[in-house]
């Protein structure tokens, strides 16, 4: 069975070829990282995979089904979510609002009945909010439930951007860069998290970093791209070491 | 300073915070209900800002909470209005049917809007909302076969189930009932997954989409149903004024409706109702300063001698008595508040409750409006 798996993925934005036929396969209960330059491409990969940008040639297959054509807001449905690079949190809405808003993809009820807020709403309701509580306990952000995102730290909104993803109840969880712009230890305790995702919920990791040492710590599988191409794969020892990589970052 | 001490995950799925607030709002509902016996000249205003905050609370869900800002919410009303007025008067239909049909001929109007409009953000959605209000207006003026064109249509009073309205008393209690209706639907869907949707949309499409809000539907949904409350709202509001003439439903009423949510306060059922009351009571302002006005200048002027003051008076008379200076006042207040209250007055409000409760230890900067710096390139 493939779990997921990319092939051939080429997207153009004017005459700049973004990502040119980029394939790779992730395998269930991995850590995948791609890493690369500034502007390899490594986000807009990530775009394709969450359906916000369509392709012009390749093919996504995730659990063994295509998803090169699935609209973008059944991705959830499908079972993959995702952060991203500059955090996208719904700022004027509590952390447990926003969390609750993660569980959007299970949503069993009609408007109708939203309206009258009939008992089986409520009992819903519940449902979602234990599920958002599960999360909360594994990210300890209970001192944040209820507080507004726009007064929380930047180091806090990460990790509830990561909670939100996580209320999804993802197969695969897609992390755009979860250590920029956090501290020294703020980034080992992503690292830590990482694992956790990995082997406590059993959820798939397909991370774009720059930290190498995050990098090194958690991936199983790492991908280096430059100038939409891919350079190199391997594990992270591997591809640190590959010539071309060396190359791609340090100049010939 | 007081803590809420949360036991169960039920506590916040109440509709009040705590039984201090339900209290609160009970107090509030009593006193209404004896407004008509307290005040008898008065209540019958009172009755407009009732209708007034049912607009608002239309305009609220489409704008505050799924930030979709529409210019062209007078011409839902008057859908609203004639659809009503064409049911109950020409077709005989019982009151509460003719209701429940106008606000459905309306819903499916702001479907009609919405579907092009999803295409639109911004500025845009604007233009094309007050484009549409404007072709409204011209329908309501030619489909006089309908409406009566510009001759205007009477209408009846409200007969409910046999039991007639015609008098102001039942009347504003009628309105206060669907005011109170209208509150209990919206806040209900807010505290559900729909209502969360919409706030997800207007905050950040991008993630919503990602989190698997289908935009379109969501979208779609939130015109439906505010374009439905102000279906409602216009058939209360073709009986308060008694007459239809397609003027009425200007653009100029569809900026008061933006004024109501802005001066409000966007995104709280709170800012809705303080914003129609700010609305309803506004014209009565300003029709008492234009008297007041004048003789204050003269007042001013005064000590420079008699016919310093007569000029003054007939300057600052002839000033205000200008036609245009109404929709002058309304934007002056819109962009005053965007400027130095973008929260409006609840935000004000809420502002002056964290003051006394924090007191000694207050900061301004607790509600400072931080630039944010790091925001992905919006991806549409």
């Amino acid at each position: 069975m493939t779990f997921f798996a990319a092939s051939g993925l080429t997207i153009n934005f004017g005459g700049i070829r973004a990502v040119d036929g980029v394939s790779f396969e992730v395998e269930a209960g991995q850590v995948f990282t791609i890493i690369g330059p500034n502007g390899a491409g490594k986000t807009t990969i990530f775009n394709l995979v969450s359906r916000i940008y369509e392709p012009l040639q390749g093919r996504l297959v995730f659990c063994d089904e295509d998803i090169t054509r699935v609209p973008p807001h059944q991705i959830a449905r499908r079972g993959i979510a995702r952060t991203f690079q500059n955090i996208e949190l719904f700022e004027h809405a509590t952390v447990l609002q926003n969390l609750l808003l993660g569980r959007h993809a299970h949503k069993r009820s009609r408007f109708v009945e939203e309206l009258l807020f009939l008992p089986r709403v409520r009992a819903l309701e519940l449902e979602h909010r234990e599920a958002a509580e599960r999360v909360i306990d594994f990210l300890d952000l209970q001192a944040y439930r209820d507080s507004l995102v726009v007064n929380l730290p930047y180091g806090v909104r990460k990790v509830v951007e990561m909670a939100r993803a996580l209320c999804t109840q993802p197969k695969l969880l897609l992390l755009d860069e979860p250590s920029s712009g956090l501290s020294v230890e703020e980034t080992e305790d992503m690292a830590f998290w990482i694992q956790d995702i990995r082997a406590l919920l059993g959820i798939t990791v397909l991370m774009v970093e720059h930290d190498m040492s995050l990098v090194s710590a958690v991936s199983d599988r790492v991908l280096a791209l430059n100038y939409g191409r891919s350079l190199a794969i391997g594990t992270a020892q591997e591809v640190q070491e590959h010539p071309e990589v060396i190359k791609a970052y340090l100049g010939a | 300073m007081r803590f809420l001490f949360k036991t169960a995950y039920t506590q916040d799925l109440g509709l009040f915070r705590d039984a201090v607030q339900r209290n609160t709002y009970v107090a509030l509902l009593a006193g209404l209900l004896v407004l008509p016996k307290v005040v008898p000249d008065y209540f019958v205003d009172v009755t407009l800002v009732f209708i007034y905050g049912l607009c608002g609370l239309s305009l609220m869900t489409l704008a505050g909470y799924t930030g979709l800002v529409s210019l062209g919410h007078a011409a839902f009303l008057g859908i609203g209005a004639y659809a009503h007025v064409f049911f109950a008067h020409d077709l005989k239909m019982p009151w509460v049917l003719s209701v429940a049909l106008a606000a459905a001929v309306t819903a499916a109007a702001g479907v009609l809007v919405g579907l092009p409009a999803l295409r639109m953000t911004g500025v845009y959605l604007s233009i094309a909302t007050l484009a549409f209000a404007l072709i409204i207006q011209e329908v309501f003026t030619r489909w006089d076969r309908v409406t009566g064109g510009l001759k205007g249509k009477p209408v009846d009073k409200p007969v409910l189930f046999g039991i007639s309205f015609a008098n102001d008393v039942a009347f504003y209690f009628l309105c206060l009932g669907v005011l109170i209706g209208a509150l209990w639907l919206t806040a209900n869907v807010l505290r559900s997954p729909t209502g969360r949707a919409w706030v997800a949309i207007r905050d950040s499409e991008i993630a919503a989409q990602s989190m698997g809000v289908n935009l379109a539907i969501y979208k779609t949904m939130a015109f439906a149903y505010s374009a439905g409350l102000m279906g409602i709202a216009g058939a209360l509001f073709a009986h308060k004024i008694g007459f239809l003439a397609p003027d009425i439903f200007s653009v100029l009423l569809s900026i008061q409706f933006l004024l109501m949510v802005v001066v409000g306060g966007l995104g709280s059922l709170h800012g809705a109702v303080f914003g129609a009351v700010f609305v309803a009571m506004l014209p009565v302002l300003i029709s008492q300063a234009r008297d007041a006005v004048p003789a204050w200048a003269a007042t001013l002027a005064g000590p420079l001698g008699k016919s310093a003051a007569a000029g003054a008076f007939q300057a600052v008379d002839r000033f205000v008595k200008q036609p245009g200076l109404e929709p002058g006042i309304f934007g002056l207040i819109l962009v005053l508040f965007i400027l130095f209250e973008p929260l409006g007055i609840y935000g004000r409000w809420t502002k002056i409750k964290v003051y006394f409760s924090l007191f000694p230890l207050y900061k301004r900067a607790t509600f400072r409006r931080q630039r944010a710096y790091m925001r992905s390139e919006r991806l549409r």
